[in-house]
């Protein structure tokens, strides 16, 4: 068997027909670069690995340890078996699907107004939807305790005129409240990649599918949407992601019947201290959360976004 | 279906960009709305096509007043200059678009879209998708999508532009052999290209600031221009500054011999000379200058004379010997080759 000469063989002697120097010294400064590259990479895999990475294989490894000793599934075993998580599961996936849902179809209603519909002040409301994204979820909830809390403006107004005790409005503390506050909230992050994309859209399409006798409602099902498919997917599962894992809002709307899974987290630990429970819910909502994001991945590079 | 324009005015933040238009065209004619940008001849194009309101007077196709209808009332074909085909629809569904809109049976959307492809010769490429196509190709897809409605009106808005030179002549060859086989099409075509206008036209009105300038068949436009902006913006004419003598005019101090002014001596006027007309070495009207360019072209060079401190422009066959770079030359031109135009002009 003859075996092929190998790369270190042949290059000194094609060394030799030209000056050494010339021929190293690009080898060196390749091997410089790719080392300062890789030193580059360093304190962002440090900062991630510090802040994100570790702290992530604590929650993993207590999740596995339970309050008896030793390494089992068995607080899985309890957690999975336990009532108040799959009704807490349940409770999340729903609200966030139904938020989402909620949100998809309001943020394209009011991304299509503002972006097709001339009215005074279109870029004053688009520019406030950025505001928006940087409030606090809380603020929203405390907004709408303020409307439709018990002691709210609107019962005020409804005690006040009908010389009741109580107000009609106690929608808030169910789980039709969340919904609500959740959709409020989160409706301007659909809003904002949609907004974009309607810019991006070639108004001459718009005259042409009109031109060719479109309606408005043709012209938005069949050109519109379309085009706005991936900026939907995009922030749709921003919304998902973001609802699964939503905890102020939940907290602040006082829905006693309302248990998520980040609130099963947080009255696991802080409440119980059920360490190993709480660890064994994140990781499952870190779970779900991911495997969304990956779907999600998939979805939108087969449908071409 | 005809066209009319019946003092149609529109402005935008009170700033007036279509200045009280009168224009018919006739059923089956081409007409081309000539004219830079800013002329005013998109403007026209899609009032017609209703994308903009005129603030005042009435846009008519055939005896329908349509100023008031929505643009998907109208019936109207439309291709633009960036084809604004749906990029998600093949292209037979692009074609189909209007048909579905107007909910033809289906049989019948699978004929006609078919025929539709046919006639712009892209049958082959149905199941493409338009990012697969060239330009070219998606215009005619863009083409073939407006005609399917079988629309009495076609707009072109610049359907030529995003196109390179060879590219344009071709498809130029096609829009006029599918105006022969759709002679009953009337088709509004704006440009800022001659020679489109010149090309396919019946008639060309000439735009410019908002307003009409002269409006007539290419070959009226080209021989007997009535000012000056149609002459230079038709053929490029060269336009001196005269003063009408009793038989003739004097340019620049020189008497010149030109048809009949038709105005009174001593008035000012342009005379209008298209550079092939324009002839190298001695002969009647001569007009001695300075050569301070030469562009040469394949067939034909073209000379810039500074004549007495004005610019004339000479379109010479194949040339012996060239004159050279500020060499004086001798330029002449025949009597009956000038226009004299005596309206619009100016003290320069």
């Amino acid at each position: 068997m003859t075996r092929a000469p190998a790369a270190g063989q042949i290059e000194p002697r094609a060394g030799q027909l030209m000056p050494q120097a010339e021929q190293f010294e690009p080898r060196a400064g390749r091997l410089r670069s790719r080392a300062g590259r890789l030193l580059w990479a360093l304190p962002p895999v440090a900062l991630l690995a510090v802040f994100f990475l570790h702290p992530l294989y604590l929650v993993v490894q207590q999740s596995f340890r339970p309050d008896t000793g030793g390494t089992s599934l068995r607080p899985y075993a309890d957690v999975l078996a336990s009532t108040a998580f799959r009704e807490a599961l349940w409770t999340t996936v729903w609200l966030a699907m139904a938020s989402t849902a909620g949100c998809l179809v309001l943020g394209f209603v009011l991304a299509l107004v503002i972006a097709f519909v001339p009215f005074p002040g279109a870029k004053t409301v688009a520019r406030f939807v950025d505001v928006f994204l940087s409030f606090p979820s809380f603020l929203i909830t405390l907004a709408l305790l303020f409307v439709y809390g018990t002691v709210g403006m609107a019962n005020g107004a409804w005690t006040d005129v009908t010389g009741a005790a109580e107000g009609p409005f106690r929608f808030l503390t169910t789980p039709w409240g969340v919904l609500l506050a959740e959709v409020t909230y989160f409706t301007p992050f659909v809003m904002r990649p949609l907004l974009a994309a309607f810019s991006q859209l070639d108004t001459a399409q718009l005259e042409a599918a009109s031109s060719l006798g479109a309606r408005a409602p043709r012209i938005v099902r069949q050109v519109i949407l379309p085009e706005a498919l991936p900026a939907l997917a995009a922030g749709g599962s921003l919304v998902l992601v973001l609802c699964l894992n939503e905890f102020g809002i939940v907290l602040f709307t006082g829905a006693k019947g309302v248990t998520t899974l980040p609130m099963l987290v947080y009255s696991k630990a802080i409440l119980e201290s059920d360490y190993p429970g709480a660890c064994v819910i994140a990781v499952v909502n870190v779970l779900i959360s991911v495997g969304l994001y990956g779907l999600y991945r998939v979805v939108s590079r087969r449908a071409g976004a | 279906m005809g066209i009319r324009f019946d003092g149609v005015t529109v402005a935008y933040d009170g700033n007036v960009v279509l200045d009280h238009l009168d224009l018919s065209v006739g059923t089956g004619e081409v007409m081309a709305l000539l004219g830079p940008s800013g002329s005013g001849k998109t403007t026209a194009l899609r009032a017609v096509a209703g994308f903009v309101r005129p603030a005042a007077g009435r846009v008519y196709l055939g005896d329908r007043d349509v100023t008031d209808l929505p643009p998907y009332r109208r019936g109207i074909g439309m291709v633009v200059q960036q084809y604004a085909l749906f990029p998600h629809l093949r292209v037979e569904d692009n074609v189909a678009f209007g048909l579905k809109a107007r909910r033809v049976a289906k049989p019948e959307i699978r004929a006609r879209v078919a025929e539709a492809l046919e006639m712009t010769g892209m049958a082959a490429y149905a199941r493409r998708h338009p990012r697969e196509l060239s330009g070219g190709q998606q215009q005619r897809v863009a083409i073939a999508r407006a005609l399917a409605i079988r629309p009495g009106v076609l707009l072109l808005d610049e359907p030529l532009s995003a196109l390179d030179a060879r590219l344009r002549s071709d498809m130029l060859g096609e829009l006029a052999r599918l105006h022969r086989e759709l002679p009953d099409v009337t088709i509004l075509y704006v440009t800022h290209d001659q020679v489109e206008a010149l090309t396919l036209a019946d008639r060309i009105a000439v735009m410019n600031e908002a307003r009409v300038q002269a409006c007539g068949t290419p070959r009226e436009l080209y021989r007997a221009p009535a000012n000056a902006f149609t002459a230079s913006f038709v053929g490029n004419a060269n336009l001196l500054p005269v003063t009408v003598a009793r038989d003739g005019v004097v340019f620049a101090g020189a008497e010149l011999r030109t048809a009949a002014a038709g105005a009174p001596a001593g008035a000012r006027a342009t005379l209008c000379i298209r550079p092939h007309l324009v002839g190298l070495g001695d002969g009647p009207n001569r007009l001695e200058g300075t050569v301070t360019e030469i562009q040469w072209r394949g067939a034909t060079s073209r000379l810039y004379v500074d004549v007495r401190g004005h610019r004339v422009m000479a379109d010479l066959g194949e040339l012996r010997e060239p004159p050279a770079h500020g060499e004086t030359v001798d330029l002449h031109f025949a009597p009956q080759d000038a226009v004299l135009l005596t309206a619009g002009v100016t003290d320069d």
